[in-house]
């Protein structure tokens, strides 16, 4: 089966004064139709730039320098500006973190799903209407034939990110790309709209594409994740895998220093040393290295190829021998708190 | 993963059964109405907003007392009115026998505030960029007069940085050449400057990124275990709290609905706010549980809704709900404002 999205290889440059930064370096995944894939890293990673390059909208003088993204089997990298146009919205919808900045203050909520509508599509306004009520009913808007001449004000933020997600399926796109949907909205609201986004793509089939630095999210949403550190893909792999038994001393290290709800609270976080380096000073060989426990000589010299993995690829040395694992999470965790470094590469598969 | 000196965790330490801070029916009333004139033309009222209404809290000496709630709820306003950064409308702090806000107690209040420090949520916007680190910290040992020789004070501040895993060179350098997480660092130094021994941080990690937040929040707790500090610790973060706290306090427009010992909220949670909040809240555990969200959002804390202000959202609710405001009762050892727990 065609991917609804394939990624091959992808670099985005960014040139400055300084020299060019490398924002993207050889990024390449596929999401099948249907499918939820959740894009994880921590800020500076190019989590919202890979979703930028894909609907077309780098910001000048960013540009793809290599690698091609195609939906559906056709290349879009590199379209003339009008063929994107009738690509964002119609077949790729976009829902971005703050509610309030994707709506115009101005317009009536009715006015704007209409608009939307009628591009992409051939009706009449009546049919438009009918279908903007529709799709405000669908994302859960109580009364929403009132509520369609509503302006963005009026609406709670919770609410207005469910407007955004009725714009961005009012086309009924192929694959739905949400940047941080939920990290400006309250704890309480962000599983509503979560299970609400789901739910909608689960019925029509649609792709997601979820960026989002919170791994609960992507624990109880995603199927697949794929983890960037310094704008390379550290690991991509089934859900369950990432988070319970990662392949990449990185994702290791970043689930075992999630506090989580059912972990015993006396025990210490794991600690990764240092921070993410920036992209002008993107350290030679695997970008991960100054920072690993795990790295030997040829972690600075070479750059890891992304190794098979059970469930997916990880980009480390430590699989290019096939037999070492890395030890599961708990163990990470345990480690710490005994006050022993996992030092070296550990043989010992507990599982 | 590799600082090994935390070994036991601060939550692990008893805590005293002094108290060293205490609110009472502290309330926080926020005047949001237009100019006189534009009233009187337009004939509308006064428009208040009750940030904080009647909230009673004590924290004992050595411990980490936790505030939760979503933003509207009154956490920062509690924490600035505890610091003495915002006067109350009515009730009192006070600490170490100490009211913070009394006008006959000035003398003992400016020795008093010397013992009190806040760390806040973003480190990029608390620190001032245009002063070397060094002077930053060395600020407050300054303004309270603590070390007058120089070169006394020089060593102190390398002694803070290195106590805060920076490098005692690091104070030559200015806020920009750091991180994040290494900023945090910094703002915990200048806090722990004055040598205090309460300290409130106002979300010190949600700004900042997962593994950088472990570091800050293992710091924290080595540092309290090591300086026997107290902590008012602010948080959204579900997680983070448990993490953190001994005693944790539920908030919700205003009122805090849930008190209790961190193991008690966390494994039975009392009041139905706190249950569908830590049945909602997304985890990294993945048993599977089928998440049941809360419906509805929070209201407009201009216009809370009468009695208990969560009834319009609560799947057990009363008919009476809607109309008594529901008194602090007992189940256990956790306070509840709750009618389901009515005596009768």
């Amino acid at each position: 089966m065609t991917p609804t999205l394939s990624v091959k290889n992808l670099r985005v440059e960014i040139p400055t004064r300084r020299g060019t930064l490398v924002a993207i370096d050889d990024l390449s995944f596929d999401i099948a139709p249907g499918e939820v894939l959740g894009m994880v890293g921590e800020s500076g990673a190019g989590k919202s730039i890979t979703g930028s390059a894909i609907i077309g909208l780098l910001e000048p003088p960013g540009h793809v320098a290599a690698g091609e993204i195609s939906l559906q089997g056709e290349r879009i990298d590199g379209l003339p500006p009008d063929a994107m146009r009738r690509i964002r919205g119609r077949r790729i919808g976009m829902i971005f973190q703050d509610p309030l900045t994707s709506l115009n203050p101005l317009y009536r909520i009715g006015d704007q799903l209409i608009e939307t509508i009628l591009t992409h599509e051939n009706m009449s306004h009546a049919a438009a209407r009918a279908k903007a009520r529709q799709l405000l009913e669908e994302v859960g808007i109580p009364a929403a034939g009132e509520r369609l001449s509503s302006y963005p004000h009026q609406f709670s933020g919770g609410m207005r990110q469910r407007v955004v997600i009725a714009l961005a399926l009012a086309a009924d796109p192929d694959l739905v790309i949400a940047d941080e949907p939920t990290t400006a909205l309250d704890v309480s609201v962000q599983a509503q709209i979560i299970a609400l986004l789901k739910r909608l793509c689960e019925d029509r089939g649609t792709s997601v594409l979820l960026i989002t630095h919170d791994m609960g999210v992507i624990a109880e949403t995603a199927d697949r994740v794929c983890v960037l550190y310094a704008g390379r893909m550290a690991e991509i792999g089934s859900v369950q895998d990432v988070v319970k038994r990662p392949q990449h001393p990185y994702t290791v290290g970043l689930m075992a220093a999630i506090p989580s709800l059912t972990m015993d609270p006396h025990e210490s976080l794991a600690q990764i040393p240092g921070s993410m380096p920036r992209l002008g000073a993107i350290p030679s060989g695997c970008a991960f290295n100054p920072r690993c426990q795990f790295a030997f000589e040829r972690c600075s010299a070479e750059r890891p190829e992304p190794y098979p993995t059970t469930s997916g690829r990880a980009a480390c040395f430590l699989h290019d021998t096939g037999g070492s694992k890395l030890p599961p999470v708990e163990n990470a965790r345990r480690a710490e708190k005994a006050g022993i470094a996992v030092k070296g590469r550990t043989e010992d598969t507990v599982s | 993963m590799n600082v090994a000196e935390i070994k036991q965790p601060a939550s692990g330490t008893v805590p005293s059964q002094e108290t060293l801070v205490e609110a009472r029916d502290l309330r926080r009333v926020f005047d949001l109405s237009r100019p006189w004139l534009n009233r009187l033309i337009e004939r509308e009222g006064r428009v208040t907003l009750t940030a904080v209404d009647g909230v009673d809290f004590s924290i004992r000496r050595g411990e980490t007392y936790a505030l939760v709630g979503e933003s509207g709820s009154g956490k920062s306003t509690i924490a600035r009115m505890v610091v003495g950064l915002l006067k109350p409308t009515a009730g009192s702090v006070s600490i170490a026998g100490t009211d913070v806000w009394a006008k006959a107690q000035a003398a003992e209040q400016r020795a008093m505030r010397r013992r009190i420090q806040m760390i806040f949520q973003d480190p990029f916007a608390s620190l001032n960029q245009r002063w070397r680190v060094q002077s930053i910290i060395a600020e407050p040992i300054k303004a309270f007069g603590l070390i007058t020789n120089p070169a006394d004070r020089a060593e102190r501040v390398a002694e803070l940085l290195s106590l805060v895993g920076l490098d005692p060179r690091d104070g030559q350098k200015f806020p920009h050449e750091f991180s994040g997480g290494q900023r945090q660092r910094i703002a915990i130094a200048r806090a722990l400057a004055s040598e205090p021994e309460f300290i409130v941080c106002d979300e010190p990690t949600s700004a900042l990124d997962v593994s950088v937040q472990a570091q800050v929040l293992n710091l924290l707790r080595d540092l309290q275990q090591r300086l026997g500090l107290t902590y008012l610790f602010i948080s959204h973060n579900l997680a983070v709290v448990r993490h953190m706290a001994s005693q944790v306090g539920v908030l919700y427009l205003g009122r805090l609905v849930e008190e209790a010992s961190a193991q008690e909220l966390f494994s039975e949670p009392k009041h139905p706010y706190t249950r569908m909040l830590l049945d909602a809240v997304p985890d990294i555990a993945m048993e599977g549980i089928e998440r049941r969200s809360i419906a509805g959002e929070i209201p407009n804390p201009i216009t809370p809704p009468p009695g208990c202000h969560f009834h319009p959202r609560c799947p057990r609710v009363m008919a009476h709900c809607k109309t008594v405001i529901p008194p602090v009762e007992h189940a256990g050892n956790t306070s509840v404002r709750c009618l389901l727990y009515g005596s009768t």
